[in-house]
């Protein structure tokens, strides 16, 4: 029995606003950050300013197109809408346009736009549809194979083109979480991340102490075993201690990093040894989680310096503060930092910034187009701006809690995963938090493809939204 | 709803977190901390790129041919141009208001806020009064370049030029902006990434009133430019110094190789250029009446000029027919008034008749070449002429023929080799017999050969056997040896014991006794045995073409020789002696024969070229 949905009242006019008043925004910083005395008018098509609003109407257009269409449909195509852009995915490898530096377009007529984009709408989808299907446990550990498998396709895809937008894939880790997720994963994730940090910073040695470290204090908090615990830091203590005297006396010089390893290594026969007759739990875990800690570190090594191109490894370690670089990157966020930065706490007023008039931000109306508004609107600006971010994230996460489908809240946890990594990465780097991952601002940097993709993927949300009073599951 | 509703929270808190973090950060960076206001009064920056001052260039003996002199480029960026006496501004630059005016237009149209070049290349005389001034003239500064300078005019197309760099390349290149520099020609181009080192960058702060304060951040993110690395060519300046006199009011090319590397000694195309006309601002102009010129400068005949080989190609043929055994030294074949074949006929001078092998080099006999041409092709060992033809194709190109030799130069033009394929276009397939193609025994027809591959043919029969692929860079600095593939040994297929007979023909050539009927004796020294062929190449519009090779001494040779003169009739009127002026010159570095020097030096042979010959 379906009931008529009057979309107009049922709206989310809330989040709307918030959309058009994020894109008016955008509007008017890409036209301060570009501003060309020749071309004095917002409307002048030939700049990017003006074509932002053409931009903008087909967004809004694509707006309500989506709130016309009877939202069954995203749910009804969504595995065919992930299969098309997979598809499309691979033709940009093949037949691809290359602008800037990474072949991640495709042209139909005149007209361009990036699959990577869409991308991240289809897999949102297809893991929310997944997800919601019949006889799919949550709790299942093959489950949460499957649809890790449907993001990681896209992401490796992706990954072939344009690092940076690949990385976006991991924020769907959130959705997953949301629905059950161990969240030892999610903190396994943050581990990861710190150690990764870390790596860069500490030397390794002290790394793998404080790896075992931290897993006996892991192991206090769940076993709550005060003695044990303290026998096998010993014991562990004990055996390094004596590896070092061999060492030292027979001036074989190992290595200190393997004097730690075999000592503990032969600690860890003993645990398990002790843990099979006293019965203690999980302690193979604990063995492993340490190897692979160490193992981790040192892997990171050897990929970055394999894999990784220089001007890739330059990024990573000019963000640690080891070094500072040449040009590029290091450069670039530094000039962002001091157009913010000179911004105080009002700004210098609407089309006054003179760093990013003067162009020495680069990408000022893409990538760093934060730093004209804080260039502009100083911490006033930039706090107006992240609060709104905030409320619609949050309004996000409220909208998508009322959900009675597991299909609309999943995909809306999709959204808010997406956004809010967009929102994390594009401000951190212009404010030196993170390494330059070039990444759009929703709804505010400039650029065609990504304000429609943007637009569609929250658009097909409160769309959802609307319909949620039709849902039974 | 469910168990993990709570987890909402989590995603709230996270989502909190990040916006607190990021605005305890901006709070610190906006309004704690002061310094950022105080970097962005003076942080207009001005980014200066570093030219490298380009490599070197020095022929063999490391003399010093192509250096680098000091020139300005003066940029201007619109955005920040301020009103200034426009009078005196055109004064110290020499231009025209009309200039200053079309200039800034299109600077302006390119970009406001990006500098953009305004005058190229002016003198450091102009620059320096330009500097003492500069404050006056807000929105303009200094771009410091190098341009090339010559220590001579020679060699202009083995050196090349180097010029701005052109779309094609903005497009594919990552390392080249809109107006950087590149080799265009010659060793400027195959080497320049070599020569052109590395671009650096210094950063300046210049304040709101466009003065300099000083090196962005102690020059912390300046990149320090890398100078190009020297090159040392094969070239002996002195013998293309020479070379290129003996050759003047003459249109041709010399090319000299030594055998045993495959190094370039000269490379010499008439007419040329004063490299020094393709500097600095005025190249634009020069290079169009250069290009309009009816005499073509700019064409390097050495390696461009396709020409039919004549009669100097009869040691291949020779060769060949050896090597496949239709002839032998013993062979002789008779000749009054050269080859007639039916009612076919190819005129021969007047000489001894009949010839064995060595002695129809010496006498350079059409006829015997005919007659061994029409064997190697009727050989019964292959079943129709076609695959004779193709067999001997073979022969031909292990010589180098037919094919770019792949010298490090660039512009090569890959000559022709006929084979069976070829003539089957032409005339009825798989019909056509050898007397079609008799033409070629004697070095015409179809076949195109440059004089680099006929120098480098005569390099290989020096070698008896062997030659390496020409080059014209000995040495890199910084690299430990140049391009492997010119220290491969390449084989030709011919046995050196055949060689070696042709040798002997070739000898005899140039220094058989007067009347015993040598072509070549205009070729010959008192002191170095030369070994050579003439030729004389038809030329349908006009006086024949005069060729020479040549290599001398006869064992351990030094220098192998080809001289192509247009319209120089005879290959021993012009040809062989200036040949045997420049292995002297090479060998001896003196000249016995003055008288010849002067008469090859002195001879115009462009005034009167479509005259043709009784």
């Amino acid at each position: 029995m379906r009931r008529k949905i009057n979309v107009w009242t049922n709206i989310d006019w809330f989040t709307v606003i918030l959309y058009v008043v994020l894109v008016f925004i955008g509007w008017l910083t890409i036209y301060s950050a570009l501003y060309n005395e020749e071309h004095q008018s917002i409307f002048d098509f030939s700049q990017r300013y003006g074509k932002q609003l053409l931009w903008i109407s087909a967004a809004f257009l694509i707006a309500i197109l989506i709130m016309v269409i009877d939202s069954n449909f995203f749910s009804f195509f969504a595995y065919g809408f992930y299969v098309l852009v997979i598809i499309l995915l691979i033709a940009v490898l093949f037949v691809g346009e290359e602008i800037h530096g990474s072949k991640a377009w495709l042209r139909i007529g005149s007209v361009r736009f990036q699959p990577a984009e869409f991308a991240k709408i289809a897999t949102a989808l297809t893991i929310a549809k997944y997800l919601s299907s019949f006889n799919i446990k949550l709790n299942e550990f093959k489950t949460y194979l499957k649809v890790t498998g449907l993001i990681l396709l896209p992401l490796a895809l992706i990954f072939i083109q344009d690092a940076g937008t690949a990385l976006v894939f991991v924020a769907f880790i959130l959705p997953l979480y949301r629905e059950g997720l161990s969240s030892a994963v999610l903190l396994l994730g943050v581990y990861l991340i710190l150690l990764f940090v870390l790596s860069f910073l500490i030397d390794k040695l002290i790394l793998a102490l404080g790896a075992i470290l931290l897993a006996h204090l892991v192991f206090l908090f769940i076993q709550r075993n005060f003695k044990m615990m303290l026998a096998s830091l010993f014991i562990f203590i004990g055996i390094a201690a004596i590896f070092l005297g061999i060492d030292e006396f027979t001036n074989l010089n190992i290595e200190y990093i393997y004097i730690i390893l075999g000592g503990f290594l032969l600690s860890s026969i003993i645990y398990l040894v002790a843990a099979y007759y006293y019965k203690i739990s999980k302690v193979p875990l604990y063995i492993l989680f340490v190897f692979f800690s160490i193992a981790f570190t040192y892997s990171i090594d050897f990929v970055f310096d394999s894999f990784l191109q220089p001007h890739q490894q330059k990024r990573i370690v000019q963000l640690m503060g080891i070094e500072d670089s040449p040009q590029g990157a290091g450069y670039n966020v530094n000039q962002s930092i001091i157009a913010i930065g000179s911004g105080g706490f009002s700004g210098k007023g609407y089309l006054k910034g003179t760093q990013t008039k003067y162009d020495f931000v680069p990408e000022q109306s893409t990538d760093f187009i934060f730093s004209t508004i804080g260039e502009e609107f100083g911490f006033v600006g930039s706090f107006i701006i992240i609060v709104l971010f905030v409320i619609l994230l949050l309004r996000l996460v409220f909208l998508a809690e009322r959900q009675r489908s597991f299909f609309s809240r999943i995909y809306g946890y999709g959204v808010i995963s997406v956004l809010l990594f967009h929102f994390t990465i594009n401000i951190g780097m212009t404010i030196g938090l993170v390494p330059v991952i070039g990444i759009p601002l929703p709804f505010i940097s400039y650029g065609g493809s990504s304000l429609w993709a943007f637009t569609m993927m929250l658009f097909i949300f409160i769309r959802l939204d609307v319909s949620r009073l039709k849902v039974l599951r | 709803m469910d168990i993990y509703a709570v987890r909402r929270n989590i995603v709230g808190g996270i989502i909190i977190l990040v916006a607190l973090l990021f605005l305890v950060k901006l709070f610190s960076i906006q309004v704690l901390d002061k310094s950022y206001q105080l970097s962005a009064d003076n942080n207009v920056l001005r980014r200066i790129t570093q030219y490298p001052a380009r490599g070197l260039i020095y022929d063999r003996d490391s003399n010093l041919v192509v250096y680098n002199q000091a020139a300005y480029d003066i940029m201007v960026t619109p955005n920040r141009i301020q009103k200034f006496d426009t009078t005196e501004f055109c004064n110290i630059l020499d231009i025209s208001k009309s200039y200053l005016k079309n200039k800034l237009d299109s600077a302006k149209n390119y970009s406001y806020y990006k500098p953009s070049p305004f005058l190229k290349l002016v003198s450091s005389k102009t620059y320096a009064t330009l500097q003492e001034k500069l404050y006056k003239f807000q929105g303009f500064f200094v771009q410091p370049r190098t341009v090339r300078k010559y220590e001579d005019s020679v060699a202009a197309h083995a050196l090349g030029y180097v010029g701005e760099v052109n779309d094609k390349l903005l497009d594919t290149s990552d390392y080249y902006k809109s107006g950087d520099y590149v080799g265009i020609s010659g060793i400027e181009k195959s080497y320049e990434r070599y020569l052109r080192g590395k671009k650096g960058v210094k950063m300046y702060l210049v304040d709101v009133h466009n003065r300099i304060k000083g090196s962005y951040k102690d020059g912390k993110f300046d990149e320090k430019a890398e100078k190009g690395s020297n090159i040392i060519s094969t070239l002996s300046l002195d013998l293309q110094r020479y070379g290129e006199k003996l050759m003047q009011n003459k249109i041709g090319s010399i090319v000299a190789l030594e055998p045993k590397t495959g190094e370039i000694l000269t490379l010499v195309s008439t007419p040329n250029y004063d490299p020094e006309r393709l500097v600095g601002r005025k190249r634009g102009q020069n290079y169009q009446k250069l290009n309009n010129d009816t005499l073509e400068p700019l064409f390097n005949r050495a390696l461009m000029a396709s020409y039919p080989p004549g009669s100097t190609f009869k040691v291949m043929n020779a060769m060949i027919g050896l090597q496949e055994g239709v002839v032998s030294t013993r062979t002789k074949f008779g000749c009054r008034g050269g080859f007639y074949y039916g009612n076919f006929h190819v005129g021969c001078h007047d000489h001894k008749s009949p010839t064995n092998l060595i002695e129809s080099i010496q006498v350079s006999c059409n006829a015997y070449y005919c007659n061994t041409f029409l064997r190697t092709l009727n050989n019964p060992d292959y079943k129709w002429p076609g695959e004779a033809l193709n067999q001997w194709e073979t022969y031909v190109e292990s010589f180098g023929f037919g094919n770019r030799l792949n010298i490090d130069l660039p512009n090569e033009l890959p000559g022709l080799v006929p084979n069976s394929t070829y003539y089957d276009n032409i005339y009825p397939a798989g019909r056509w017999k050898a007397l079609n193609v008799v033409s070629l025994a004697i070095g015409q027809g179809e076949i195109g050969t440059t004089p680099i591959q006929m120098a480098n043919m005569t390099a290989a029969i020096a070698n008896r056997g062997h030659y390496y692929t020409p080059h014209i860079v000995k040495n890199i600095e910084g690299e430990e040896t140049i391009n492997q593939r010119f220290k491969k040994k390449k084989e030709t297929k011919i046995d050196s014991s055949y060689i070696e007979t042709v040798i002997e023909g070739m000898d005899l050539a140039v220094n058989g006794p007067a009347g015993s009927g040598s072509t070549a004796r205009t070729a010959a020294l008192d002191s170095i045995t030369v070994c050579g062929k003439t030729g004389t190449a038809e030329n349908p519009h006009g006086k024949d073409h005069s060729i020479f090779i040549a290599f001398a001494p006869k064992n351990d040779p030094k220098i192998a020789i080809a001289v192509y003169i247009e319209n120089g009739g005879f290959g021993a009127t012009w040809a062989a002696p200036t040949a045997k002026l420049m292995i002297e010159k090479y060998l001896n570095n003196k000249i016995s024969v003055k008288w010849w020097e002067k008469y090859v030096t002195e001879k115009n042979l462009i005034k009167g070229r479509h005259e043709k010959e009784d």
